[in-house]
């Protein structure tokens, strides 16, 4: 019977486990303070006003601001959540992030919501492809990129006590489960979806690792092996995993919802090309802009889905064989 | 405040002015116009209001000063290090490799800072947060917060400026620093930001205007903003840029000038003469 009710719990939207999951939290730590700049609704958070009204605090839509407030929260030793959609998360606020949060030593969660091609019909003006590029650049700072449920549920607690500022980069609407009863993931450490032989795909997010775990099945099929990584976490860097997988099938490929510049596939890059070069070939967006578009459509548009990801598996492939 | 009073805070801010300029003078020039504009306020606060203890710069329950201009903070510094938090000997390190006194502020390298700052607009901000976590957390104290006049220029100013009206935050006592210059040229020209103290009064401050060099005028001010319940509190301050150092009071070059440290020992030399008086 519990079961059950962990189980639909699991199947909500991704801000609804967002929402309940900080909620939680704060009911054992008075420290943990949510900000929303007007994207309460959108992100989930309500939940948290409704349980605690004076720890909440909607900021409009004044994101610098925002982050200036977080950060003198921060001061008193409070654990601020600062939630907007990603596109204002990264481009719109890094000054703010960068010099007020991070430069100053402080521990401000910051949450960018919508990434990459799940912006959808927002379209363009939305669609941050290069949040993880910008956000990579800051000293000592965490990022991860939960790919269900239960990595978020899983991931917001590690990332609350790891000191210092954090970027978390999720959907809002998808109700994706791909790690029921496994309660392994782990902060820092590259989650094993699938072991392989013959290549290794490293993806992140809602999005592609889904399709990578797809990818790995068609390539089955034609006699393939790949093993599948989920690198929630795009920093700090899980070197040992990636070195591992690297020198046991000799062939990496990397999957992110993201431009391949600055991102998952150029720190899997930097890796192997300093410890141990292997052959890379980075799927994800290569110098175009976003558009609107159903989050199908938009797979396709930028080859994101399981068959372009198998397709040049076996295009790497041939390079080496 | 009594005539003896007067006097123990213009000799005070009179010490500050020649310990800011040796400092900036010995690294070979500095933001050494908008320091000079301060000094009044900086020590009437550190001197007569603060509650604060240099033997635990990081008490719960003292109260705040965000230096959102954060690059006056050899200012800043010179006072901290005058009432305790970090010997003097510190001041004369200001912008060496390796200093704990950097340009502008910075909360993990200098004891007695509560934010780093030097980004301009970002400091209020910072400054709204701690005020609201302080009455979350049912705490007395109250933040102070110094912004400049260019700095009003920024877009986040507002931002900030509207929250904590929003927000009721009565703990809050901010100021300008309305020297009337910016590093281009006169704010009228590069930027106008009249009718500044209305602008204030729109965003729902408690706003008051007074000479930033008048100890008299900055104590009446500071203690109405004390009392008043709801709103935070604008204090306008008429400034000079780079008072009371003769070769940058009244330049519009003032705001980041190179000097000789013979051009630091003339102005020491001048501030000293008018000592004791």
């Amino acid at each position: 019977m519990e079961r059950k009710t962990v189980k639909q719990e699991l199947h909500q939207e991704m801000r609804k486990v967002y929402g309940s999951t900080l909620v939680e939290l704060a009911k054992k730590d008075a420290n943990i303070v949510v900000l929303d700049a007007d994207l309460m609704v959108a992100n989930g958070t309500g939940v948290f006003y409704e349980e605690f009204p004076n720890r909440a605090f909607e900021i409009g839509a004044a994101e610098a601001n925002m982050m200036g407030i977080a950060a003198g929260l921060s001061t008193l030793g409070k654990i601020p959540f600062a939630s907007t959609f990603a596109c204002f998360a990264s481009r719109r606020v890094f000054d703010q992030f960068f010099l007020s949060c991070n430069y100053a030593r402080l521990n401000v969660k910051l949450t960018g919501t919508d990434p990459g091609i799940t912006a959808a019909s927002n379209g363009g003006t939305h669609m941050a492809f290069e949040d993880l590029a910008l956000m990579r650049v800051i000293p000592d700072i965490t990022i991860v990129e939960p790919s269900d449920n239960v990595s978020l549920a899983a991931l917001l607690p590690q990332i609350a006590y790891r000191e210092g500022c954090a970027y978390i980069r999720i959907d809002r609407r998808s109700t994706q489960v791909l790690y029921a009863g496994d309660e392994s993931v782990t902060l820092g450490k590259i989650h094993v979806v699938k072991e392989g032989d013959d290549l290794t795909i490293i993806a992140c997010g809602i999005v592609l690792v889904p399709e990578a775990i797809r990818a790995a099945e068609l390539l089955q099929r034609e006699g393939i092996s790949a093993a599948v990584l989920d690198m929630h976490t795009i920093k700090p860097v899980d070197i040992e995993t990636i070195l591992q997988y690297a020198a046991k099938t000799g062939m990496i490929v990397t999957c992110e919802n993201h431009q391949i510049i600055g991102g998952l596939g150029s720190a899997v890059a930097e890796v192997l090309s300093e410890k141990l070069p292997t052959p890379l070939k980075r799927i994800g967006v290569d110098g175009e802009f976003g558009q609107v578009g159903s989050v199908e459509y938009l797979k396709n548009a930028y080859g994101m889905n399981a068959e372009s990801i198998c397709a040049a598996c076996k295009e790497a492939l041939k390079r080496i064989r | 405040m009594q005539e003896k009073d007067i006097m123990a805070l213009t000799e005070k801010a009179r010490e500050i002015r020649i310990a800011t300029i040796d400092a900036i003078g010995r690294s070979g020039g500095g933001h050494i116009g908008g320091s000079m504009s301060i000094v009044e306020v900086l020590v009437i606060l550190y001197y007569r209001y603060l509650r604060i203890d240099p033997k635990d710069p990081r008490r719960r329950d003292r109260d705040r000063m965000v230096l959102s201009k954060g690059h006056a903070g050899p200012t800043l510094y010179a006072i901290l290090s005058d009432v305790g938090f970090f010997p003097k000997d510190w001041l004369h390190t200001l912008n060496e490799g390796g200093t704990r006194l950097p340009s502008h502020c910075d909360m993990n390298k200098t004891p007695g800072i509560d934010m780093s700052t030097g980004s301009l607009g970002q400091g209020l901000s910072a400054a709204v947060g701690m005020a609201l976590g302080l009455r979350t957390d049912g705490i007395d104290s109250v933040v102070y917060s110094i912004i400049g006049d260019g700095e009003c220029h920024e877009g986040q100013i507002w931002e900030a400026a509207m929250a904590a009206a929003h927000f009721k935050l009565h703990n809050l006592v901010a100021f300008v620093d309305y020297n009337k210059m910016a590093l281009d040229g006169y704010i009228d020209e590069v930027m106008n930001v009249e009718d500044l103290t209305s602008k204030w009064v729109a965003f729902g401050w408690y706003t008051q205007r007074v000479d930033g060099h008048d100890f008299n005028q900055l104590e009446g001010a500071i203690d109405k903003a004390l009392k008043e319940p709801l709103r935070p509190s604008m204090i306008v301050m008429d400034t000079v840029k780079g008072k009371g150092c003769f070769f940058a009071e009244g330049k519009i070059t003032s705001h980041k000038m190179p000097f000789s440290y013979r051009d630091a020992e003339e102005a020491i030399a001048q501030l000293s003469r008018k000592g004791g008086k």
